[in-house]
Protein backbone atom coordinates (compact mmCIF):
# COMPACT_ATOMS: atom_id res chain seq x y z
CA UNK A 1 0.00 0.00 0.00
CA UNK A 2 1.31 3.97 -1.12
CA UNK A 3 1.73 5.61 2.36
CA UNK A 4 0.15 8.31 0.46
CA UNK A 5 -1.30 9.32 -2.49
CA UNK A 6 -3.50 11.62 -3.78
CA UNK A 7 -5.91 11.29 -6.89
CA UNK A 8 -7.38 14.24 -8.89
CA UNK A 9 -6.87 16.75 -5.68
CA UNK A 10 -8.43 20.33 -6.09
CA UNK A 11 -7.77 23.13 -3.68
CA UNK A 12 -8.97 26.20 -3.80
CA UNK A 13 -9.21 29.14 -1.81
CA UNK A 14 -12.17 31.41 -2.13
CA UNK A 15 -10.81 35.06 -1.30
CA UNK A 16 -13.12 37.70 -0.16
CA UNK A 17 -13.15 41.18 0.26
CA UNK A 18 -13.62 43.06 3.59
CA UNK A 19 -17.36 42.71 3.76
CA UNK A 20 -16.91 38.94 2.76
CA UNK A 21 -18.66 39.05 -0.43
CA UNK A 22 -17.03 36.49 -2.64
CA UNK A 23 -13.40 38.25 -4.64
CA UNK A 24 -12.25 34.98 -6.76
CA UNK A 25 -11.56 31.58 -6.21
CA UNK A 26 -7.89 31.22 -6.64
CA UNK A 27 -6.91 27.05 -7.78
CA UNK A 28 -3.96 26.54 -5.62
CA UNK A 29 -3.73 22.75 -6.43
CA UNK A 30 -4.75 21.37 -9.87
CA UNK A 31 -5.57 18.26 -10.18
CA UNK A 32 -2.26 16.73 -8.64
CA UNK A 33 -1.50 13.18 -8.70
CA UNK A 34 1.35 11.80 -6.22
CA UNK A 35 1.70 8.46 -4.92
CA UNK A 36 4.91 7.76 -2.21
CA UNK A 37 5.94 4.44 -1.53
CA UNK A 38 6.79 3.45 2.01
CA UNK A 39 9.93 3.88 3.07
CA UNK A 40 10.91 6.17 0.75
CA UNK A 41 12.40 9.87 0.78
CA UNK A 42 10.46 12.08 -1.33
CA UNK A 43 11.28 15.60 -2.19
CA UNK A 44 8.85 18.24 -3.61
CA UNK A 45 10.92 21.84 -4.97
CA UNK A 46 8.63 24.46 -6.31
CA UNK A 47 8.54 28.65 -6.55
CA UNK A 48 7.33 30.61 -3.72
CA UNK A 49 3.39 30.33 -4.84
CA UNK A 50 3.97 27.10 -6.59
CA UNK A 51 1.55 24.93 -3.89
CA UNK A 52 3.92 22.82 -2.43
CA UNK A 53 3.19 23.92 0.95
CA UNK A 54 -0.52 23.20 0.66
CA UNK A 55 0.20 19.81 -0.98
CA UNK A 56 1.73 19.06 2.11
CA UNK A 57 -0.43 20.46 4.34
CA UNK A 58 -3.10 17.81 2.76
CA UNK A 59 -0.83 14.97 3.65
CA UNK A 60 -1.85 15.07 7.43
CA UNK A 61 -5.18 16.37 7.11
CA UNK A 62 -4.06 20.32 8.33
CA UNK A 63 -6.27 21.03 4.66
CA UNK A 64 -8.84 19.27 3.32
CA UNK A 65 -9.24 18.84 -0.59
CA UNK A 66 -11.99 20.84 -2.58
CA UNK A 67 -11.88 17.78 -5.01
CA UNK A 68 -10.29 14.46 -5.63
CA UNK A 69 -9.08 12.22 -2.62
CA UNK A 70 -6.00 12.11 -0.27
CA UNK A 71 -5.26 8.45 1.08
CA UNK A 72 -2.58 8.35 3.88
CA UNK A 73 -1.65 4.85 4.70
CA UNK A 74 -5.04 4.30 3.14
CA UNK A 75 -7.29 6.52 5.28
CA UNK A 76 -8.86 9.03 3.87
CA UNK A 77 -8.48 12.52 5.00
CA UNK A 78 -12.07 13.39 4.25
CA UNK A 79 -13.23 11.14 6.95
CA UNK A 80 -13.79 13.05 9.97
CA UNK A 81 -12.98 10.72 12.22
CA UNK A 82 -9.72 9.54 11.07
CA UNK A 83 -8.34 12.90 11.54
CA UNK A 84 -6.19 12.29 14.96
CA UNK A 85 -5.10 8.01 13.42
CA UNK A 86 -3.76 10.26 10.18
CA UNK A 87 -2.08 12.96 11.98
CA UNK A 88 -0.08 10.16 14.32
CA UNK A 89 0.61 8.21 10.91
CA UNK A 90 2.06 11.36 9.69
CA UNK A 91 4.00 14.34 11.42
CA UNK A 92 4.87 18.05 10.18
CA UNK A 93 7.75 19.52 10.71
CA UNK A 94 7.47 23.65 9.94
CA UNK A 95 10.03 26.33 9.24
CA UNK A 96 10.51 28.35 12.34
CA UNK A 97 11.26 25.92 14.99
CA UNK A 98 10.32 28.71 17.54
CA UNK A 99 6.79 28.17 16.47
CA UNK A 100 7.02 24.19 17.33
CA UNK A 101 8.54 23.94 20.66
CA UNK A 102 6.52 24.40 23.87
CA UNK A 103 7.92 22.44 26.81
CA UNK A 104 10.11 24.26 28.82
CA UNK A 105 12.19 21.45 29.14
CA UNK A 106 13.61 19.55 25.69
CA UNK A 107 12.37 15.92 27.08
CA UNK A 108 9.14 17.26 28.11
CA UNK A 109 8.79 18.71 24.82
CA UNK A 110 9.08 15.85 23.25
CA UNK A 111 7.00 13.77 25.25
CA UNK A 112 3.94 15.89 24.29
CA UNK A 113 2.48 14.46 21.40
CA UNK A 114 2.72 10.34 22.57
CA UNK A 115 1.23 11.92 26.06
CA UNK A 116 -1.43 13.58 23.68
CA UNK A 117 -2.11 10.60 22.38
CA UNK A 118 -2.60 8.59 25.66
CA UNK A 119 0.27 6.37 25.25
CA UNK A 120 1.10 5.04 28.99
CA UNK A 121 3.97 7.10 31.06
CA UNK A 122 6.69 4.65 31.43
CA UNK A 123 6.67 3.94 27.60
CA UNK A 124 6.47 8.07 26.80
CA UNK A 125 9.75 8.00 28.62
CA UNK A 126 10.92 5.31 26.42
CA UNK A 127 9.89 6.98 23.15
CA UNK A 128 11.34 10.40 24.29
CA UNK A 129 15.17 9.08 24.93
CA UNK A 130 14.71 6.92 21.29
CA UNK A 131 13.71 10.08 19.67
CA UNK A 132 16.14 12.00 21.04
CA UNK A 133 18.58 9.64 20.24
CA UNK A 134 17.83 9.56 16.91
CA UNK A 135 18.39 13.36 16.05
CA UNK A 136 21.39 13.05 18.77
CA UNK A 137 20.12 15.58 20.96
CA UNK A 138 19.93 13.21 24.01
CA UNK A 139 22.42 14.58 26.31
CA UNK A 140 20.64 17.93 25.59
CA UNK A 141 17.14 16.40 27.21
CA UNK A 142 17.30 18.58 30.43
CA UNK A 143 18.28 21.74 28.93
CA UNK A 144 15.41 24.46 28.01
CA UNK A 145 14.94 24.71 24.74
CA UNK A 146 15.41 28.82 24.30
CA UNK A 147 19.40 27.56 25.36
CA UNK A 148 19.47 25.80 22.07
CA UNK A 149 21.14 26.60 18.36
CA UNK A 150 18.06 26.78 15.98
CA UNK A 151 19.75 23.55 13.95
CA UNK A 152 19.27 21.76 17.45
CA UNK A 153 15.82 23.28 18.12
CA UNK A 154 14.62 21.94 14.43
CA UNK A 155 16.06 18.47 15.75
CA UNK A 156 14.21 18.97 18.78
CA UNK A 157 10.86 19.39 16.59
CA UNK A 158 11.38 16.34 14.61
CA UNK A 159 11.76 14.39 17.35
CA UNK A 160 8.89 15.20 18.95
CA UNK A 161 7.05 14.11 15.58
CA UNK A 162 9.37 11.23 16.06
CA UNK A 163 7.98 10.00 19.23
CA UNK A 164 4.52 9.66 18.00
CA UNK A 165 5.89 7.07 15.74
CA UNK A 166 4.96 8.17 12.73
CA UNK A 167 5.38 5.96 9.57
CA UNK A 168 5.63 9.30 7.57
CA UNK A 169 7.67 12.90 7.94
CA UNK A 170 6.66 15.92 6.31
CA UNK A 171 9.20 18.95 6.64
CA UNK A 172 8.39 21.90 5.25
CA UNK A 173 11.32 23.62 4.49
CA UNK A 174 13.21 22.75 7.55
CA UNK A 175 16.67 24.45 7.27
CA UNK A 176 14.92 28.19 5.56
CA UNK A 177 16.61 30.01 9.26
CA UNK A 178 19.48 28.10 9.99
CA UNK A 179 23.11 28.82 9.70
CA UNK A 180 25.07 26.17 7.71
CA UNK A 181 25.84 24.11 10.47
CA UNK A 182 22.57 23.74 11.37
CA UNK A 183 21.23 23.02 7.88
CA UNK A 184 24.08 20.21 7.89
CA UNK A 185 23.02 18.79 11.19
CA UNK A 186 19.00 18.67 10.43
CA UNK A 187 19.71 17.14 7.04
CA UNK A 188 21.57 14.29 8.36
CA UNK A 189 19.45 13.92 11.09
CA UNK A 190 16.33 13.40 8.46
CA UNK A 191 18.60 11.22 6.53
CA UNK A 192 19.40 8.84 9.27
CA UNK A 193 15.79 8.68 9.81
CA UNK A 194 14.97 7.45 6.61
CA UNK A 195 18.00 4.81 6.33
CA UNK A 196 18.08 3.77 9.36
CA UNK A 197 14.54 3.97 11.21
CA UNK A 198 12.74 3.06 7.75
CA UNK A 199 10.81 6.29 8.39
CA UNK A 200 8.85 7.91 4.72
CA UNK A 201 10.54 11.21 4.52
CA UNK A 202 9.01 14.15 2.51
CA UNK A 203 10.77 17.14 2.46
CA UNK A 204 10.03 20.44 1.11
CA UNK A 205 13.27 22.82 0.38
CA UNK A 206 14.52 25.91 -1.43
CA UNK A 207 17.95 23.96 -0.72
CA UNK A 208 19.11 21.92 -4.34
CA UNK A 209 21.66 20.51 -2.61
CA UNK A 210 19.54 19.33 0.54
CA UNK A 211 17.88 16.20 -2.47
CA UNK A 212 20.35 14.89 -4.29
CA UNK A 213 20.35 11.60 -2.23
CA UNK A 214 15.84 11.69 -2.79
CA UNK A 215 14.42 8.58 -4.11
CA UNK A 216 12.22 10.66 -5.98
CA UNK A 217 11.92 14.50 -6.57
CA UNK A 218 8.81 15.76 -7.49
CA UNK A 219 8.63 19.59 -9.58
CA UNK A 220 6.02 21.68 -8.73
CA UNK A 221 4.87 25.22 -10.58
CA UNK A 222 0.75 26.49 -10.81
CA UNK A 223 -0.88 24.05 -8.93
CA UNK A 224 0.82 20.98 -10.48
CA UNK A 225 3.16 18.76 -10.83
CA UNK A 226 5.24 20.44 -13.61
CA UNK A 227 8.47 17.68 -13.28
CA UNK A 228 8.93 14.15 -11.50
CA UNK A 229 11.99 11.70 -11.54
CA UNK A 230 14.82 11.08 -9.52
CA UNK A 231 16.89 13.77 -8.67
CA UNK A 232 19.98 12.79 -11.45
CA UNK A 233 16.86 12.99 -13.92
CA UNK A 234 15.59 16.24 -12.65
CA UNK A 235 18.62 18.16 -12.46
CA UNK A 236 19.73 17.57 -15.90
CA UNK A 237 17.51 19.86 -16.93
CA UNK A 238 19.07 22.89 -15.81
CA UNK A 239 17.06 25.58 -18.45
CA UNK A 240 14.03 23.87 -17.41
CA UNK A 241 14.35 24.31 -13.97
CA UNK A 242 15.14 28.10 -14.12
CA UNK A 243 12.55 28.67 -15.64
CA UNK A 244 10.35 27.55 -12.99
CA UNK A 245 12.52 30.15 -10.73
CA UNK A 246 14.45 27.30 -9.46
CA UNK A 247 17.85 25.63 -9.74
CA UNK A 248 20.65 23.01 -9.48
CA UNK A 249 22.83 22.33 -7.21
CA UNK A 250 26.16 24.43 -7.53
CA UNK A 251 28.64 21.65 -8.90
CA UNK A 252 25.91 20.58 -11.28
CA UNK A 253 25.68 24.35 -12.64
CA UNK A 254 29.29 24.49 -12.76
CA UNK A 255 29.65 21.04 -14.71
CA UNK A 256 26.68 22.76 -16.70
CA UNK A 257 28.58 25.64 -17.69
CA UNK A 258 31.81 23.98 -18.65
CA UNK A 259 30.03 22.00 -20.83
CA UNK A 260 28.34 24.93 -22.65
CA UNK A 261 32.21 25.70 -23.14
CA UNK A 262 32.95 22.26 -25.04
CA UNK A 263 33.66 20.21 -22.07
CA UNK A 264 32.56 16.69 -22.36
CA UNK A 265 30.87 16.19 -19.51
CA UNK A 266 28.42 14.21 -18.64
CA UNK A 267 24.55 15.31 -17.47
CA UNK A 268 23.05 15.49 -13.88
CA UNK A 269 26.40 15.10 -12.10
CA UNK A 270 25.09 15.89 -8.50
CA UNK A 271 28.36 15.73 -5.96
CA UNK A 272 31.48 16.72 -5.98
CA UNK A 273 33.20 13.20 -6.00
CA UNK A 274 31.17 12.56 -9.07
CA UNK A 275 32.32 15.85 -10.76
CA UNK A 276 36.31 14.75 -9.76
CA UNK A 277 35.59 11.38 -11.21
CA UNK A 278 34.37 12.79 -14.42
CA UNK A 279 37.08 15.03 -14.52
CA UNK A 280 39.93 12.62 -14.08
CA UNK A 281 38.15 10.53 -16.62
CA UNK A 282 38.84 13.04 -19.18
CA UNK A 283 42.44 13.41 -18.19
CA UNK A 284 43.17 9.83 -18.33
CA UNK A 285 41.37 9.50 -21.43
CA UNK A 286 43.43 12.57 -23.30
CA UNK A 287 46.80 11.02 -21.98
CA UNK B 1 30.50 59.60 5.25
CA UNK B 2 31.91 56.49 7.91
CA UNK B 3 30.10 54.32 10.30
CA UNK B 4 32.43 53.39 13.11
CA UNK B 5 32.06 51.22 16.05
CA UNK B 6 34.65 52.09 18.59
CA UNK B 7 35.14 49.15 21.45
CA UNK B 8 31.60 48.17 21.58
CA UNK B 9 30.55 45.79 23.83
CA UNK B 10 26.76 44.49 24.62
CA UNK B 11 25.57 42.76 27.94
CA UNK B 12 22.26 41.26 28.05
CA UNK B 13 20.24 41.29 31.63
CA UNK B 14 22.93 43.77 32.79
CA UNK B 15 23.58 43.84 36.28
CA UNK B 16 21.68 40.15 36.90
CA UNK B 17 22.94 36.69 37.68
CA UNK B 18 21.88 35.92 33.66
CA UNK B 19 24.25 38.38 32.21
CA UNK B 20 25.34 37.54 28.61
CA UNK B 21 27.62 39.58 26.80
CA UNK B 22 26.33 39.79 23.28
CA UNK B 23 28.75 41.77 21.63
CA UNK B 24 32.93 41.96 22.96
CA UNK B 25 35.04 44.78 22.07
CA UNK B 26 33.98 45.09 18.04
CA UNK B 27 35.44 47.60 16.63
CA UNK B 28 34.62 48.60 12.68
CA UNK B 29 34.91 50.90 9.98
CA UNK B 30 32.35 51.00 7.62
CA UNK B 31 33.05 53.41 4.78
CA UNK B 32 30.36 54.67 2.26
CA UNK B 33 29.31 52.69 -0.80
CA UNK B 34 31.05 49.52 0.60
CA UNK B 35 28.66 46.02 -0.08
CA UNK B 36 29.62 43.86 3.33
CA UNK B 37 28.90 40.31 4.30
CA UNK B 38 28.32 39.99 7.88
CA UNK B 39 28.46 35.87 8.85
CA UNK B 40 28.14 33.78 11.40
CA UNK B 41 26.16 31.19 13.10
CA UNK B 42 23.01 32.01 15.41
CA UNK B 43 23.84 33.27 18.13
CA UNK B 44 27.24 34.56 17.46
CA UNK B 45 26.02 38.66 17.69
CA UNK B 46 25.08 39.18 14.27
CA UNK B 47 21.73 40.92 14.90
CA UNK B 48 22.90 42.56 18.31
CA UNK B 49 25.30 43.95 16.03
CA UNK B 50 23.53 45.22 13.13
CA UNK B 51 20.95 46.98 15.87
CA UNK B 52 23.43 49.62 17.12
CA UNK B 53 23.59 50.70 13.72
CA UNK B 54 21.08 52.74 14.27
CA UNK B 55 20.72 53.01 17.51
CA UNK B 56 18.27 50.24 18.90
CA UNK B 57 21.03 49.33 21.22
CA UNK B 58 22.93 51.18 23.47
CA UNK B 59 26.06 49.60 23.94
CA UNK B 60 27.09 48.94 27.67
CA UNK B 61 30.96 50.20 26.94
CA UNK B 62 32.01 51.31 23.82
CA UNK B 63 31.06 54.28 21.11
CA UNK B 64 29.09 54.44 17.92
CA UNK B 65 30.18 57.51 15.20
CA UNK B 66 28.38 58.72 12.11
CA UNK B 67 29.98 60.90 10.13
CA UNK B 68 32.04 61.72 12.93
CA UNK B 69 29.06 62.40 15.79
CA UNK B 70 28.47 60.45 18.57
CA UNK B 71 25.16 58.72 17.82
CA UNK B 72 24.67 58.69 21.53
CA UNK B 73 25.27 61.86 22.58
CA UNK B 74 22.57 63.81 24.06
CA UNK B 75 22.25 66.32 21.23
CA UNK B 76 22.23 63.76 18.41
CA UNK B 77 19.10 63.19 16.65
CA UNK B 78 18.38 59.87 16.33
CA UNK B 79 15.36 59.88 14.58
CA UNK B 80 17.35 61.36 11.76
CA UNK B 81 19.56 58.55 12.47
CA UNK B 82 17.11 56.53 11.74
CA UNK B 83 16.36 57.90 8.52
CA UNK B 84 19.83 57.55 7.31
CA UNK B 85 20.49 53.98 8.60
CA UNK B 86 17.98 51.59 7.26
CA UNK B 87 16.80 48.21 8.82
CA UNK B 88 15.18 45.30 6.70
CA UNK B 89 14.59 42.78 9.07
CA UNK B 90 14.05 38.87 9.15
CA UNK B 91 10.52 38.37 7.33
CA UNK B 92 10.09 42.12 6.84
CA UNK B 93 6.85 41.31 5.19
CA UNK B 94 5.32 40.19 8.27
CA UNK B 95 5.67 43.56 9.18
CA UNK B 96 3.34 45.53 6.40
CA UNK B 97 0.20 46.75 7.89
CA UNK B 98 -1.26 49.23 6.21
CA UNK B 99 -4.34 48.40 3.46
CA UNK B 100 -2.33 48.53 0.42
CA UNK B 101 1.26 48.75 -0.88
CA UNK B 102 1.45 51.93 -1.58
CA UNK B 103 0.17 53.43 1.98
CA UNK B 104 2.56 51.05 3.94
CA UNK B 105 5.59 52.37 2.01
CA UNK B 106 4.31 56.33 2.61
CA UNK B 107 4.69 55.30 6.44
CA UNK B 108 8.29 55.45 6.99
CA UNK B 109 8.85 59.18 4.63
CA UNK B 110 5.81 60.27 6.67
CA UNK B 111 7.33 59.59 9.85
CA UNK B 112 10.13 61.99 8.74
CA UNK B 113 7.66 64.62 9.13
CA UNK B 114 7.98 65.29 4.83
CA UNK B 115 5.67 66.76 3.22
CA UNK B 116 2.83 64.71 1.61
CA UNK B 117 3.73 65.38 -2.46
CA UNK B 118 7.62 64.48 -1.11
CA UNK B 119 6.11 61.56 0.72
CA UNK B 120 4.29 60.40 -2.70
CA UNK B 121 7.00 60.71 -4.70
CA UNK B 122 9.46 59.10 -2.92
CA UNK B 123 7.17 55.80 -2.09
CA UNK B 124 6.65 56.15 -5.75
CA UNK B 125 10.23 56.01 -6.78
CA UNK B 126 11.16 53.24 -4.02
CA UNK B 127 8.34 50.82 -5.28
CA UNK B 128 9.50 52.08 -9.04
CA UNK B 129 13.15 50.57 -7.85
CA UNK B 130 12.22 47.44 -6.13
CA UNK B 131 10.85 46.90 -9.48
CA UNK B 132 6.92 45.83 -8.59
CA UNK B 133 4.62 46.02 -11.29
CA UNK B 134 2.30 49.16 -11.14
CA UNK B 135 -0.80 47.04 -10.63
CA UNK B 136 0.41 45.80 -6.94
CA UNK B 137 0.39 49.10 -5.86
CA UNK B 138 -2.70 49.70 -4.23
CA UNK B 139 -3.47 46.30 -3.64
CA UNK B 140 -3.74 44.26 0.01
CA UNK B 141 -0.22 43.41 0.96
CA UNK B 142 -1.79 40.32 1.98
CA UNK B 143 -2.58 39.68 -1.86
CA UNK B 144 1.20 39.19 -2.88
CA UNK B 145 3.27 36.66 -3.54
CA UNK B 146 6.33 35.92 -1.08
CA UNK B 147 8.77 37.22 -3.26
CA UNK B 148 7.09 40.92 -3.93
CA UNK B 149 5.94 41.19 -0.08
CA UNK B 150 9.61 40.85 0.76
CA UNK B 151 10.45 43.46 -2.02
CA UNK B 152 7.10 45.81 -0.98
CA UNK B 153 8.63 45.63 2.92
CA UNK B 154 11.99 46.61 1.04
CA UNK B 155 10.91 49.49 -0.27
CA UNK B 156 9.28 50.87 2.80
CA UNK B 157 12.76 50.90 3.80
CA UNK B 158 14.37 52.78 1.05
CA UNK B 159 11.74 55.67 0.83
CA UNK B 160 13.57 56.98 3.36
CA UNK B 161 16.38 57.38 1.76
CA UNK B 162 19.08 55.67 3.54
CA UNK B 163 22.64 56.09 3.09
CA UNK B 164 23.50 52.84 4.47
CA UNK B 165 21.33 49.51 4.32
CA UNK B 166 21.17 46.74 6.23
CA UNK B 167 19.61 43.75 5.54
CA UNK B 168 19.05 40.81 7.99
CA UNK B 169 18.97 37.44 5.69
CA UNK B 170 16.79 39.23 3.13
CA UNK B 171 16.62 35.80 0.94
CA UNK B 172 15.52 33.51 4.08
CA UNK B 173 12.75 31.22 2.28
CA UNK B 174 12.62 32.93 -0.65
CA UNK B 175 13.21 30.29 -3.93
CA UNK B 176 16.14 30.56 -5.87
CA UNK B 177 14.90 32.68 -8.13
CA UNK B 178 13.86 35.25 -5.73
CA UNK B 179 17.19 35.05 -3.89
CA UNK B 180 19.10 36.25 -6.97
CA UNK B 181 16.18 38.67 -7.59
CA UNK B 182 16.60 40.20 -4.06
CA UNK B 183 20.79 40.02 -4.56
CA UNK B 184 20.69 42.18 -7.88
CA UNK B 185 18.24 44.36 -6.65
CA UNK B 186 20.57 45.32 -3.16
CA UNK B 187 23.50 45.49 -5.60
CA UNK B 188 22.34 48.09 -8.30
CA UNK B 189 21.34 50.37 -4.92
CA UNK B 190 24.92 49.76 -3.77
CA UNK B 191 26.23 50.81 -7.75
CA UNK B 192 23.67 52.99 -9.03
CA UNK B 193 23.08 55.22 -6.18
CA UNK B 194 26.59 54.24 -4.06
CA UNK B 195 24.44 52.73 -0.93
CA UNK B 196 26.35 51.51 1.57
CA UNK B 197 25.40 48.14 2.01
CA UNK B 198 25.72 45.36 5.25
CA UNK B 199 24.04 41.94 4.16
CA UNK B 200 23.63 39.58 6.87
CA UNK B 201 23.52 35.82 5.60
CA UNK B 202 24.05 32.53 5.86
CA UNK B 203 24.50 31.87 2.53
CA UNK B 204 27.98 31.66 2.43
CA UNK B 205 27.57 31.43 -1.90
CA UNK B 206 25.72 34.28 -2.14
CA UNK B 207 28.22 36.37 -0.29
CA UNK B 208 30.56 35.04 -2.30
CA UNK B 209 29.11 36.20 -5.22
CA UNK B 210 28.37 39.45 -4.14
CA UNK B 211 30.15 41.47 -1.20
CA UNK B 212 33.48 43.25 -1.37
CA UNK B 213 34.14 42.46 2.13
CA UNK B 214 33.35 39.96 4.59
CA UNK B 215 33.01 39.96 8.33
CA UNK B 216 33.02 37.29 10.38
CA UNK B 217 30.91 37.18 13.53
CA UNK B 218 32.13 34.28 16.50
CA UNK B 219 30.81 34.57 19.98
CA UNK B 220 30.21 38.08 20.37
CA UNK B 221 33.55 39.12 18.82
CA UNK B 222 35.09 39.87 15.07
CA UNK B 223 37.14 37.17 14.05
CA UNK B 224 37.67 37.53 10.47
CA UNK B 225 37.38 40.90 8.73
CA UNK B 226 38.64 40.34 4.81
CA UNK B 227 38.22 39.94 1.37
CA UNK B 228 35.92 36.96 0.55
CA UNK B 229 38.98 35.02 -0.94
CA UNK B 230 41.24 35.73 2.46
CA UNK B 231 38.42 34.94 4.32
CA UNK B 232 36.92 31.55 2.90
CA UNK B 233 40.93 30.54 2.72
CA UNK B 234 39.82 29.65 5.82
CA UNK B 235 38.15 27.14 5.35
CA UNK B 236 38.79 24.45 8.38
CA UNK B 237 38.38 27.59 10.96
CA UNK B 238 34.86 28.41 9.65
CA UNK B 239 33.65 25.21 9.56
CA UNK B 240 34.66 24.65 12.94
CA UNK B 241 32.38 27.69 13.59
CA UNK B 242 29.24 25.99 11.94
CA UNK B 243 29.79 28.27 8.68
CA UNK B 244 31.43 27.03 5.70
CA UNK B 245 32.97 27.76 2.71
CA UNK B 246 31.16 28.41 -0.72
CA UNK B 247 30.47 25.38 -2.51
CA UNK B 248 32.49 26.01 -5.52
CA UNK B 249 35.71 26.32 -2.99
CA UNK B 250 35.22 22.66 -1.62
CA UNK B 251 34.86 21.47 -4.97
CA UNK B 252 38.36 22.93 -5.89
CA UNK B 253 39.80 21.52 -2.61
CA UNK B 254 38.14 18.17 -3.46
CA UNK B 255 39.76 19.03 -7.10
CA UNK B 256 43.62 19.57 -5.20
CA UNK B 257 42.90 16.50 -3.05
CA UNK B 258 42.74 14.34 -6.52
CA UNK B 259 46.11 15.58 -7.88
CA UNK B 260 44.44 18.59 -9.86
CA UNK B 261 46.85 21.54 -9.40
CA UNK B 262 43.85 23.87 -9.21
CA UNK B 263 43.61 27.07 -7.10
CA UNK B 264 41.89 26.76 -4.21
CA UNK B 265 41.14 30.52 -3.23
CA UNK B 266 38.54 31.14 -5.94
CA UNK B 267 34.74 31.70 -4.72
CA UNK B 268 32.57 32.64 -7.29
CA UNK B 269 31.13 30.31 -10.27
CA UNK B 270 32.74 32.30 -12.75
CA UNK B 271 36.12 32.31 -11.07
CA UNK B 272 35.77 28.57 -10.69
CA UNK B 273 35.00 27.85 -14.62
CA UNK B 274 37.78 29.73 -15.43
CA UNK B 275 40.42 28.01 -13.38
CA UNK B 276 39.54 24.90 -14.66
CA UNK B 277 39.21 25.55 -18.30
CA UNK B 278 42.67 26.67 -17.80
CA UNK B 279 43.82 23.49 -16.44
CA UNK B 280 42.24 21.39 -18.95
CA UNK B 281 43.90 23.21 -22.02
CA UNK B 282 46.84 22.75 -20.47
Amino acid sequence: MKIVKTKDLVFEYIRRDEEGNVEGITTALDHVDLEVNPGDFIAILGHNGSGKSTLAKHFNAILMPTEGTVRVDGMDTGEQEKVWDIRQRAGMVFQNPDNQIIGQVVEEDVGFGPENMGVPTKEIWERVEESLRAVGMYEYRKYAPNKLSGGQKQRVSIAGVLAMHPKCIVLDEPTAMLDPGGRREVIRAVRALNDVEKVTVILITHYMEEIIHADKVFVMDGGKIAMQGTPREIFSRVEKLKELRLDVPKVTLLAHELKKEGVPLPDGILTVKEFVEALDRLRSGRR
Amino acid sequence: MALILDHVTYEYGNGTELTVRALNDVSLVIPDGQFIGLIGHTGSGKSTLVQHLNGLLTPTSGHIYYNGEDIHDRDFSKKKLRGRVGLVFQYPEHQLFETDVFTDVCFGPKNLGLDKKEVQLRAFQALKQVGLPDDCFYQPPFDLSGGQKRRAAIAGVLAMKPEVLVLDEPTAGLDPKGRDEILDLVSSLRDENGMTVILVSHSMDDVAEYVDRIVVMDRGGVCFDDTPKEVFSHKEELEGMGLSAPQVTDIMHALKKAGWSVDTTVTTLEETKREILKRLAR
